[in-house]
């Protein structure tokens, strides 16, 4: 294993980081392990979960999958910044109004990948909804509400 | 009344849809997982997996891994050879081999370490040395006695873990004077839980003598035996502790070797140890749903008027017993319902294999029999020249009846589902009408509303208790050993004492799970929370509300039996504006006792009959159901997909229309995985597809429409007339699109998954012969 390791700068939940991690440092591991922001789920460390959902300049990535040196300039949204002014996103509160968590533990990946799609496409079609969130798997709720809330939350949004 | 509506519910919080309690922590990522807590100078705990499917261990060497720096502790499975298992009579696993291995995977060795690379190399310089012995990959080769069976407790020398041989009535007469009789073979692979949250445990060993382990469980309480039975320690010194579960679906309901590993590490080196799997060694770990080969003959009279069940099982259950002596129990009694059978015989045959155990998973032992039987119905429908919903209707369990072996039936519904979906499907326009291709296809359901008989050490002991304590906040705090894996049983819990005190649902705090406080209930299994700690907590919050009510009547100088509990208050009934708010009450009758306190428990009434294993698959209710499916299928390539679903369900009155649903989609969710392509995948004794990328659980679009039909009427026992909806939803599906598929292209698949190159195999055998099916 390499003992190198590189700068990094970027912007987390809208505040600076500055870290010196070893090259080969996945994103995952750097949120969950030495920054202690829980909130981004490890469930399979392959990629095909989307427990593991973060926002990369606004896009979502599977955070497993991406090494945490391609956050150097730029900025990194978790579910952990999604609330603002203390007050819940529209998507979480469609989430919780609509019993769209069950275990909850795909929740956030979920979440941040329907605020991504509506900050594109503020009222998708159902559609559009079920091809945004097909790289997120859910096993306790058969998807049936977490697409009613994001249906939902594209309702309240102005 | 339409269905799916509901008559208004005469309770202000119950009946309603109730956003989960915790919702805000889970969409925020606040909510606590096992893997988000972090002790300060915690190793990591990893284990040793055999290679080897079956082998005898001659010698493990740990001296050089000893050696390697960082290394706090390795331990091995001489050193804990207490056998433990889920139920008390078939113990036969062990934290870590002894003496031999059963399967790839087989936890050998394990050890803590500063770091994730130390103790990949520490793992890496265990020596062991084995002598191979025969494999066992299919059951049926285990069904004789062989050289070396896999356990030593396996029948006559067989790797038959448990037999069983039922007959009631006379199957053999009835089978010789029915007008027709229909025979169902199937085979059902493998299939996994597949929650997404990974197994995960932190143990804690502390200088007072003490043990804490946080754990991804679903059943705490039967953890906190098994540590305290195999470490030796006192209950009282362990402490266990559930945070948020991400999911279980049966697949934590096992006390899992991990879990001890875990802990006897923990003790070893004085710090605490977390262990967390990968996805693919949660594969192995496995308990999922048994592979199953059925042979089920159906007799009936002419008129369709059900005669006999001829049942022959065999089931595979891998390396260890986990639940499968009730697996196998339920493989057979759990064909009983929703439909009259006079006679019945059944044997089922368990037999361990060289792979990952399997055990209990949603719907358990339920899904597969389910499925023969009512595919078999709608063969003998189709034979008689009768509507499917006719022949269920004339056959249908009437309420208070009992079942030839039995079982007591109480409440049932299953008429009003059988006319909603029959209704809200438009099935009579479709039903052999739609074109070639399109089919619609109908199946039924039953299911026990928690297990009459708890896997339980000291029978006498409640099935669930509940604890509430309210101090001068006005907060009230609940206790119970309940496990929320995501059904929203914590909201119930909460909603129910509210309910009873007439308060609102944020003064209810439900406690984690903690066994130094939390009273104890069996955990998450069976379908038995809603039915079992719901009777307890309203009888806690009942206790507690005649304490208040006492309060208030010294107040008001009204007796207490004037009272009423209304929303945040007490008054008096035939004199409302005379009153008391509930805070003022708490504080009064906190004068002379300080903090109020409760307890309501709940045991199942005795039933079922005398008979060796009449208790299996007893209950103290029922939930029944009816589903219809639509289906599209592409005859040229055997591609199919299920387009709507209308799915009736009876779980008495639903108490949080929310949770009963989400329950029900993400049942048939599971339910179309098993149907459609799921399937653990072996070559010889090798799992193959160890992760979510092989093993495919269905994605967004892969899903129906689905339309809830909640029919039920309150059951007599049950809480606020509720039963169970955690499990019963699952079993219909599978033969619901199974018979739509028949509707759509004339042909049956005994083997289950259905994937697209096996229906397309039927297809075209039906195509190439003589009668083809609505022109196609």
């Amino acid at each position: 294993m390499s003992t190198r390791t590189v700068p990094i700068r970027f912007q987390l939940n809208g505040l600076p980081v500055e870290r010196s991690i070893p090259p080969e440092r996945i994103l995952l591991d750097l949120i969950r392990d030495e920054l202690r922001l829980t909130g981004t789920k490890r469930g399979c460390d392959l990629g095909t979960c989307g427990c593991c959902t973060v926002l990369l300049d606004g896009t979502p990535v599977l955070s497993c999958l991406t090494l945490a040196a391609r956050a150097d300039g730029r900025s990194v949204t978790t579910i952990e910044g999604i609330m603002t002014g203390g007050r819940l996103h529209p998507v979480q509160a469609a989430f919780v109004e609509c019993g769209a968590t069950q275990c909850g533990f795909c929740t956030p990946g979920f979440v941040l990948t329907a605020v991504a799609l509506l900050r594109e496409n503020p009222h998708p079609d159902r559609a559009t909804i079920v091809r945004a969130i097909s790289g997120n798997l859910c096993r306790c709720t058969g998807y049936t509400k977490i697409v009613r809330a994001i249906e939902r939350a594209s309702e309240v949004a102005p | 009344m339409s269905p799916g509506t509901s008559p208004a519910s005469p309770y202000r919080l119950l009946g309603g849809r109730i956003p989960y309690v915790e919702g805000p922590l889970k969409v925020t990522g606040t909510a606590e997982y096992t893997d988000d807590i972090h002790r300060s100078g915690t190793l990591v705990g990893r284990v040793l997996r055999s290679p080897w499917a079956h082998a005898r261990i001659l010698s493990i060497d740990t001296s050089e891994a000893r050696a390697v720096p960082g290394v706090a502790a390795i331990i091995t499975g001489e050193q804990y050879p207490t056998p433990f298992g889920v139920l008390p009579i078939t113990h036969d696993e062990t934290m870590l081999a002894v003496g031999k291995v059963r399967y790839i995977g087989d936890m050998i060795a394990a050890v803590a370490t500063i770091d994730e690379p130390t103790a990949e190399r520490a793992l890496g310089k265990i020596r062991i040395e084995t002598e191979p012995l025969p494999e066992f990959s299919d059951p049926r080769t285990g069904l004789t006695p062989v050289p070396e069976p896999i356990h030593e407790r396996g029948l006559l020398g067989s790797n038959i873990q448990k037999q069983v041989l039922q007959h009631f009535g006379d199957v053999d007469a009835a089978l010789a004077r029915a007008a027709v009789t229909v025979r169902v073979r199937g085979q059902f692979a493998g299939v996994t839980h597949a929650f997404t949250e990974p197994l995960v445990t932190i143990a804690e060993a502390t200088p007072d003598g003490r043990l804490t382990v946080w754990s991804a469980t679903q059943v705490p309480h039967y953890l906190h035996r098994t540590l305290h039975e195999v470490l030796g320690i006192p209950m009282h010194r362990i402490r266990v502790i559930k945070p948020e579960v991400g999911g279980g679906f049966g697949g934590k309901s096992d006390p899992l070797p991990h879990e001890l590993a875990c802990a006897a590490l923990s003790i070893a080196t004085g710090r605490p140890v977390k262990m967390l799997f990968d996805r693919e060694e949660v594969f192995y770990t496995n308990h999922g749903r048994h592979p199953t080969q059925n042979d089920v003959r159906i007799a009936a009279e002419a008129d369709g008027t059900l005669l006999a069940y001829d049942i022959d099982t065999i089931i595979e259950g891998g390396a260890w017993s986990s639940f499968g002596t009730v697996t196998t129990y339920y493989n057979g009694v759990l064909a009983m319902g929703p439909y009259r059978v006079p006679n019945f015989r059944y044997r089922g045959r368990r037999v361990y294999t060289n792979k990952p155990p399997s055990g209990a998973m949603r719907a358990h032992g339920g899904t597969n029999i389910r499925y023969a039987v009512e595919v078999g119905l709608d063969e003998l429908a189709e034979r008689l020249a009768m509507d499917p919903f006719d022949l269920r209707e004339r056959n249908a369990l009437p309420p208070h009846s009992t079942t030839v072996n039995q079982f007591r039936i109480t409440s049932t519904s299953f008429k009003a589902c059988l006319r909603a979906v029959r209704e809200r499907s438009g099935w009579s326009s479709k039903f052999r009408r739609l074109p070639y291709g399109q089919g619609i296809g109908l199946g039924c359901g039953f299911y026990i509303s928690g297990s009459n008989s708890p896997i339980h050490f000291t029978p006498k002991m409640p099935q669930s208790t509940v604890h509430l304590k309210a101090d001068m906040d006005g907060g009230i705090a609940v206790h119970c050993m309940q496990a929320d894996i995501g059904q929203g049983s914590n909201t119930l819990m909460a909603a129910i004492v509210a309910e009873v005190l007439g308060v609102d649902l944020e003064r209810v705090h439900v406690q984690r799970v903690d066994s130094d406080v939390s009273p104890i209930d069996l955990g998450s299994y069976s379908s038995r929370v809603t039915f079992m700690m719901g009777n307890a907590a309203r009888r806690a919050a009942e206790a507690m509300r005649g304490q208040l009510v006492d309060a208030a009547a010294g107040l008001l100088g009204y007796p207490a039996e004037q009272l009423e509990v209304v929303h945040e208050r007490i008054q008096v009934r035939h004199r409302p504006e005379i009153g008391v708010d509930f805070l003022a009450a708490l504080h009064r009758a906190m004068e002379t006792r300080g903090a109020l306190q409760s307890s309501g428990a709940y045991t199942a009434p005795p039933m079922g009959g005398t008979f060796k294993g009449a208790r299996a698959g007893t209950a103290p209710a029922y939930s029944f159901a009816a589903y219809v499916a639509e289906v599209d299928v592409d005859p040229e390539t055997g591609v199919y997909r299920p387009s709507r679903v209308w799915a009736a369900f009876d779980c008495g009155r639903p108490l949080n229309r929310l949770a009963v649903e989400g329950q029900i989609e993400g049942s048939i969710h599971m339910g179309l995985g098993q149907l459609m392509g799921e399937a653990m995948e072996y070559r010889g004794t090798r799992l193959m597809n160890p992760s979510l990328l092989d093993y495919k659980i269905p994605m967004p679009g892969q899903m129906p429409e689905i339309e809830v039909l909640l029919v039920g009427e309150d059951d007599p026992e049950g809480p606020f007339g509720a039963k169970e909806a955690g499990e019963g939803p699952l079993v219909a599906i599978l033969p619901a699109v199974a018979n739509a598929i028949y509707d759509a292209v004339g042909v049956r698949c005994p083997t289950v998954p259905i994937t697209p190159d096996r229906l397309l195999k039927a297809i075209d055998a039906r195509r190439a012969g003589p009668r083809p099916w609505k022109g196609g």
